[in-house]
Formats: structure tokens, sequence, C-alpha cells
């Protein structure tokens, strides 16, 4: 059998090129490897090696030859014990002929290619059970604390990480006496190195442990984002299910007080753009416990984002042994029928603060705490605006591709017909932070900034 | 051992050539049994000349169906650095772990991932290690302990300290062969990885595929302390050898020492592999930044399978149609490899959406 020599692609987006020169003529023997020709594609000229070892018995393209078409056969090698009498029975002297679209054949094609159909519609899970034990009074870091220490309890594959998570006892006292509890092995004091952990976390998770990577505030978690989207997101997708990453990277988001703008920003909207992620942050304490708990015990890499200004803040948490709350549902935190307030992480603070303003004005708002960014609840917003016809979401960080973007095409795209106003967006002013108290009080949404758009929405 | 002139394998087959040859490689056995590990056995060599040659001709086959058509995108080709993956993968065992970059077919053979799964990966078909969906950078196999596969230089340093940090978490004594390019030794994030690596004494073993150049730009230019990367892990504490890097024996010989120390919980240590590619770095690199010259040399003087294939012959521990029959079968495998690749199918378009997240 002869082998038909083809003009080769010899970059991602050639179709064709010139034969530029050969390096070999007829009756030459060739081994594998031998530069053979030289070939200008569109974006340089390249050496061309030979894959098989025989003799060149035919060349059917020229130097000089401009514009020979990826595949065509360019020569024919004879194999070892074949002469020129091969050529003939291989019908190979016919350089004019159509190159017979050589071997590489269609690949047995399962169903014709279907236009990418949309994504399949996720239903949202189920809300947890309504609470009607006995409840306790914590604060936020007491409860993400304590949702640590149980899930640490109950699975010993899970260890947690970060800045001064161990011997400091945490820098914000998130992760105080998990040391203690817990030892060295599982609470690990790591130097500052963002990527490197993260990094670290992620091949760990590859094996199976499950990581509680702690960022002492996701601003720093910018250096390690490429782990974070690259290595954690997508490991699962690119290796056709064989492997992900089950890891929580956790700390505080958003604006504190007076850090500036390198310390303040809000990351919900950066990570949730992410597929392969999932983004939860909650507001109370029940949530921020029942959340970690289920973040921690999620196949997935899950993002959870924390508030600096609510750690402190104290709520009335189930007092049960394993209180867990769904990732991907929302929950309506105020009925009401006159105007739906979409909030999450600090903002449902300020969004309760503006209903109880709008009430006195006659004005009946529903606040629904997102506590899950992706899997975004859109049921649940759906179905308050079918009822309130008016939406306004909240949020603290910027407004270009922000949460509230996703909100407003979302209700055109779900909720067009029920709409009775435009959807307002209430989030923090387009600069980075400033210091003095005066601007940064300006840049931060207040509870007086989502009264005003929820009587906008009402034409009040 | 690591200086042995490859000049060898061209020796021609006088018998009195021969013998004298033998007489050296007994020597040189007898030497090495004296200091320690024992020499390489004929099987050995046998085998690592198959598992060479089995990359060899299965990259010549990538860029061939490349050159079809039938693999897009990047495809970086590992010729010329087989002796690094065979002669460290000779001395891993059972539940070793493997992490690399993008210049990854080499690694997968090695472990013993099958050249079909492979293959019809880098052809993005449903039966490839990743059902079509990570390509020639992106290929996993959980069953062979082999971690990828990664795109962004240097990206999976942490990861394969992560690895090791695993590995050392559950108690074994496994290790974690963490492969990287030399260009990647100028990534910041390679150094965190060494830091924590000592602190923490993991099992990784960092072996730098140095082929001289990242991309198109040498170590020269991009290296402010020369050549030599294996002294980078000098500020963290990391013990780093420099390896002949075409001379599977000699990497064998040295990760043989670096799997030991690790194993030992002595924490990580750098191999340097001096090494060359032949093809450029991609599939569009036309090389232009290197002389014909000093591919040639490295070809024809420096070649990691005629370096064996010599020591085969010469030491007469097989023939040439021992070797042939080699060949064959080697061929026989990827000709297997490269029709299965063309005959599965293409991915069901179902599958875009299968893999995103997994079910909590």
């Amino acid at each position: 059998m002869t082998i038909q020599v083809l003009m080769p692609a010899l970059s991602p987006t050639m179709t064709e090129g010139t034969l530029a020169k050969w390096n070999v003529k007829e009756g030459d023997a060739v081994a594998s490897g031998d530069v053979i020709a030289e070939i200008e594609t569109d974006k340089a000229t390249m050496e061309f090696e030979a894959v098989d070892e025989g003799v060149i018995g035919q060349i059917l393209v020229a130097e000089g030859t401009e514009g020979v078409a990826v595949n065509t056969p360019i020569a024919v090698l004879l194999e070892e014990g074949e002469d020129e009498s091969a050529l003939s029975s291989a019908g190979a002297s016919a350089p004019a002929a159509a190159p017979a679209e050589p071997e590489p054949a269609e690949p047995a094609q399962s169903a014709p290619a279907a236009p990418a159909a949309a994504a399949p519609a996720e239903a949202a899970p189920a809300a947890e059970a309504e609470w009607t034990g006995p409840t306790k009074t914590l604060a936020v870091r007491e409860a993400l604390r304590d949702a640590m220490w149980e899930e640490m309890a109950r699975d010993e594959s899970v260890f947690l990480m970060g800045e001064e998570v161990a011997e400091y006892q945490g820098a914000y006292k998130v992760t105080q006496g998990l040391l203690d509890e817990f030892g060295a092995k599982r609470v690990i004091d790591t130097p500052i190195t963002e990527q490197g952990f993260a990094g670290l976390g992620v091949g760990a998770a590859f094996m199976g442990l499950r990581p509680i990577v702690e960022f002492m505030t996701f601003n720093f978690a910018m250096q390690a984002i490429d782990q974070i989207i690259n290595s954690a997101a997508k490991t699962l997708y690119m290796s056709g299910g064989q492997m992900g990453a089950p890891i929580v990277f956790r700390g505080p988001n958003g604006a504190a007080s007076r850090v500036g703008a390198q310390h303040s920003q809000c990351y919900a909207s950066w990570y949730a753009h992410c597929p392969g992620l999932k983004v939860v942050s909650p507001w109370s304490a029940a949530d921020a416990k029942g959340l970690l708990k289920s973040a921690i015990r999620d196949p997935n890499p899950v993002i959870f984002l924390e508030n600096e200004m609510l750690y402190g803040q104290s709520f009335e948490v189930p007092d049960a042994d394993d209180w867990l709350v769904p990732i991907g549902k929302a929950k309506v935190v105020r009925p009401g029928k006159d105007v739906t307030i979409t909030a999450f992480s600090i903002m449902v603070g300020r969004a309760l603060e503006a209903a109880e303003k709008l009430a006195e004005e006659g004005i009946d708002a529903e606040v629904i705490d997102l506590r899950s960014i992706r899997p975004l609840d859109v049921e649940t917003i759906v179905r308050s605006v079918q009822k309130t016809n008016r939406i306004v979401s909240c949020e603290e960080g910027w407004p270009f591709a922000g949460v509230g973007s996703e909100i407003a095409a979302l209700m055109m795209e779900r909720a067009f017909d029920w709409l009775d106003a435009p959807v307002a967006r209430v989030h923090g002013a387009d600069v980075p932070l400033p210091y003095a108290a005066n601007l940064e009080k300006l840049a931060l949404p207040q509870a007086q900034s989502i009264v005003e758009a929820a009587k906008a929405v009402c034409y009040r | 051992m690591a200086n042995e002139s490859s000049k060898k394998s061209s020796a021609k087959k006088s018998s009195a050539k021969q013998a004298a040859s033998k007489r050296a490689a007994a020597k040189r056995a007898s030497r090495k049994a004296a200091t320690k590990a024992p020499a390489a056995t004929p099987d050995d060599l046998m085998q690592y000349y198959r598992d060479m040659l089995l990359i060899r001709r299965f990259e010549e086959k990538a860029g061939q169906l490349y050159g079809m058509g039938l693999i897009g995108g990047f495809c970086h080709l590992y010729i010329g650095q087989e002796a690094v993956v065979i002669g460290m993968q000779a001395c891993t065992k059972e539940g070793d772990c493997v992490i690399t970059s993008y210049r990854d077919h080499g690694h997968m053979l090695a472990t013993g991932m099958d050249p079909k799964g492979v293959m019809a990966e880098l052809t993005g078909r449903e039966g490839g290690y990743s059902k079509g969906k990570g390509g020639s950078m992106h290929m996993f196999s959980k069953e062979k302990n082999f971690y990828g596969g990664h795109g962004i230089v240097g990206a999976q340093v942490p990861l394969g300290a992560g690895i090791a940090f695993a590995l050392q978490y559950k108690g074994t004594d496994n290790v974690c062969l963490t492969y990287t390019g030399d260009g990647a030794m100028n990534q910041g994030q390679v150094y965190e990885s060494f830091n924590m690596a000592t602190l923490w004494k993991l099992p990784v073993i960092f072996v730098i595929e140095n082929n001289k150049y990242g991309m198109g730009t040498s170590v020269e230019r991009s290296s402010a302390t020369g050549a030599n990367l294996h002294d980078r892990g000098k500020a963290h504490g990391i013990p780093g050898f420099e390896v002949d890097g075409m001379d599977v024996l000699a990497v064998r010989e040295a990760g043989e020492d670096a799997v030991a120390h690790c194993r030992a919980g002595k924490g990580p240590i750098i191999l340097e592999m001096k090494t060359y590619r032949y093809r450029g770095h991609s599939m569009s690199d036309p090389a232009k930044y290197r002389s014909k010259e000093e591919v040639n040399k490295m070809r024809q003087q420096h070649d990691p399978i005629d370096l064996v294939r010599g020591r085969l012959i010469d030491g007469g521990h097989a023939s040439e149609e021992d070797l042939k029959a080699i060949d064959k079968e080697v061929k026989q495998i990827v000709s297997e490899a490269a029709d299965f690749s063309q005959q599965s199918p293409e991915p069901d378009p179902s599958e875009l959406w299968t893999d995103v997240l997994l079910d909590a």
C-alpha cells in the first residue's frame, strides 16, 4: 500500500498554504521525522516532517504552488518492498483529481447537530422546613464557627486553612476555638500566599478532601482568582465528570468601614458569572450556619461571601444538631403585596429598614433575601413579582453587569407581562470606594435609596 | 552514566566493537552496583525503549492528524523529552500521583492511560478521556492518578502541592510528581508552593522539564540567574539536582533518590531535567528562535530513544529484529489509537450541559 502525503494544516486557522520548497526528490528514502518540505502557512513558513518511512515515489504538487488546500495529496510514499508499479495501482498519478477526501472520514455522528439548545432549566430545591423548635441567640460569627465545628466533627476529610485561622483564632475571630478542638493537622495557618494556598486547597479537593479555605477578606482572593475559576470551577467539566473540587472559599466580602477602595468591594457578580461555581451570601445567623454546613457538604466549589459588618449581629438560630439550609433557595423575609425588594447579605437589613419606612407611607413591600446568588432562585422572585408587579433589586456592588442587571434581564424574560414599571436597581456608586466618611456614605446604598427606588416603581 | 555518549548507538556492529562495548557496559554496571541502585536490567531497557517509542510514535501521529485537521486548537508535542516521564514513572508505585501542564500527552501515556482514549480526546470525540470536552491540554484519569493537563503556566504547581498535601493528610507514603516547564519557573505561585511544601514537608517532587525555551524565549533570556533552575528552591531550603533528561537511566537514578527522600518524610525536592523538544512550542510555531544545527545536534547525538537502542544492541541484549518487533507493535498500537480517534463519534449535543456541577 502506498501512503499519500497530504498537505498539512500547520496552525489552528490554516485552510490552504503555499508549498514553498521540496527538500526531497522522487526516489529519495525518508524516515519518520525527516523534514521533507517547507510550507508557508497563514502565519509562518514551517518545516514539514515525514511521519512514515519509505521512498518518495511521486511528487504530486510542484514546489512554488500557491493555494494548496489542506488535505490535498502532495506526494506518494512507497513503503518497504514497493516500487513505482505501486503508483499506478494506487491511482495517485492524477494530481488534478479532486483530492479523495482522505481518511479522516466524518465521525459517526450520533445526531444531526442540534442547535445549541438552551440550558436545561433547573428547579430550585425545596426550602428548609419552617423551624418551630427552640432557638438560641447567636452572632453571625458564632454561627459560622459552629457550622465549621459541626462539619469537622462529622467528617474527617474537612479541614480549614487560611491566614490567622489557627493560633490567632481568626482575624475576625470566626475560627475561634477550632485549633484547640481539632488540632494543627486540620486547622492550618498559611503564609500570606493566596494564590498558592487556594491552588493547594483545590489540589487537595481533587483528591477527595473537603477544604474550607478562608480568605481574610475576599479582596485578597483576587490574587487567587485563576485557581478559583480555572482550576476549581472548570475541572469537573474538563475531565468529563471524572474529578471536581468539593471546596469552600469563604471570608468577608463587600465594604467594611472606612477601609478604602482596595479593601471594599462586592464579588457576588464576579463569581456568579462563572459556571461551575455556587455562590452564597447569607444575611442572618441561621442562614449563615445552615448554608455553610450545606456548602461544606456540597460536592462542588462554593464561594461563601460573608460580611464583616454582620459578624457581630445576633439572630435567633435553630437549636438543632443538624440545621441545614439548601443552596439555591431564596427566602421571603417580609411578605408584602405592593413591591418586591430583593437583597442579599448586609443589604437585607437595609431593605427591611426601608420596608418599615415604606409601610409608614402606605406601601406594603415584600422583601426577598436571595441567600444564594448562583444558582439564583428565580422562581421565588417571579412568583413575588406576579403578585406585586414591581421590583427593586439591591446590592452593595457596582451596577455594570451586577446582580441587579441579571435580575432585570431575568424579569424581562420571565415576568415581562407582569411588570407595571421598569425594574429598578439600587447599588453602590460606580466609583472605587472613597475613604472620607461623607463620601463613603454617599457611595454605599442606604435604606433611603431603597425607599426612593420603591416609591418610584410604585409611581409615588 | 549520564554523560555516556549516544555515539554508541551508531557504533557499527563489528564484532570487536561489540565486544568492547559489552565490556564497557559490564564495567558500568558493576561500577553502578558498587555505588548503589541496581543497574537497569535488559528487561528494563526493553521496557523503556518501548514506552519511549510509544510516546514518540503517538506524538508523530498526533502531528499528522493535526495536519489533516482532525485535531484542532493547541497541540503541544512531547517529542524529544520522552526519557523524562518514562524514567520518573519507573520510580513510582501504586498510589503515586502525577500532574503537569499542557505538554502532557507523554505523561498520560507514561501513567498507563490508554492511547485510544488520549487520541480520541485530541480529536474531540466521545471516546476521549474527557468525553471530548477537555482537549489536548485537559485530560485526567482518576484510575491512573493523573491529575491533568493544565493550561495556565505554573497553575499546576500549587495543585500538585495540594495533591501531596492530601497524600500526607491521608497518612500514605505516596508522592506527587509535579511537572513544570522552564517557562513556569518565573511564575510567583511556583515559589508560593515551594514555601508551603517545605513548611509542611509535603511529599512532592518538582520536576522541571528544562527544554531550554518557554515558547520562543530561551531560559537565558528569561532567567536572571542563568540557565540553572535546580537551585531555584534554595531560598526555601529545597534540595535541587540537575539531571540529564535525555538519558532515561540518569532520570531513573535521580528519580529513585528523590522518591526515597519524599517517602522518608523529608519534604519536597527539585529535579531539573535538561531536555529538549524537537518540535515547535505548538503546532503553529516555526521555531525561528533556534538554529537548525542546534536541533539537529540534539536529535542526532542526544536522542533518548537512540541512546537506549544503542545500549540494547551494544550490550547484546537485543537484536535489530527484536527492536523491529517492538517498533511494529508500537506502530500497531498507535495506528489503532488513530483509527479509534476517528471512528469514535463526536459527543452527543446533550453533553454540552453535563458535568458543570454535581448533584448535591
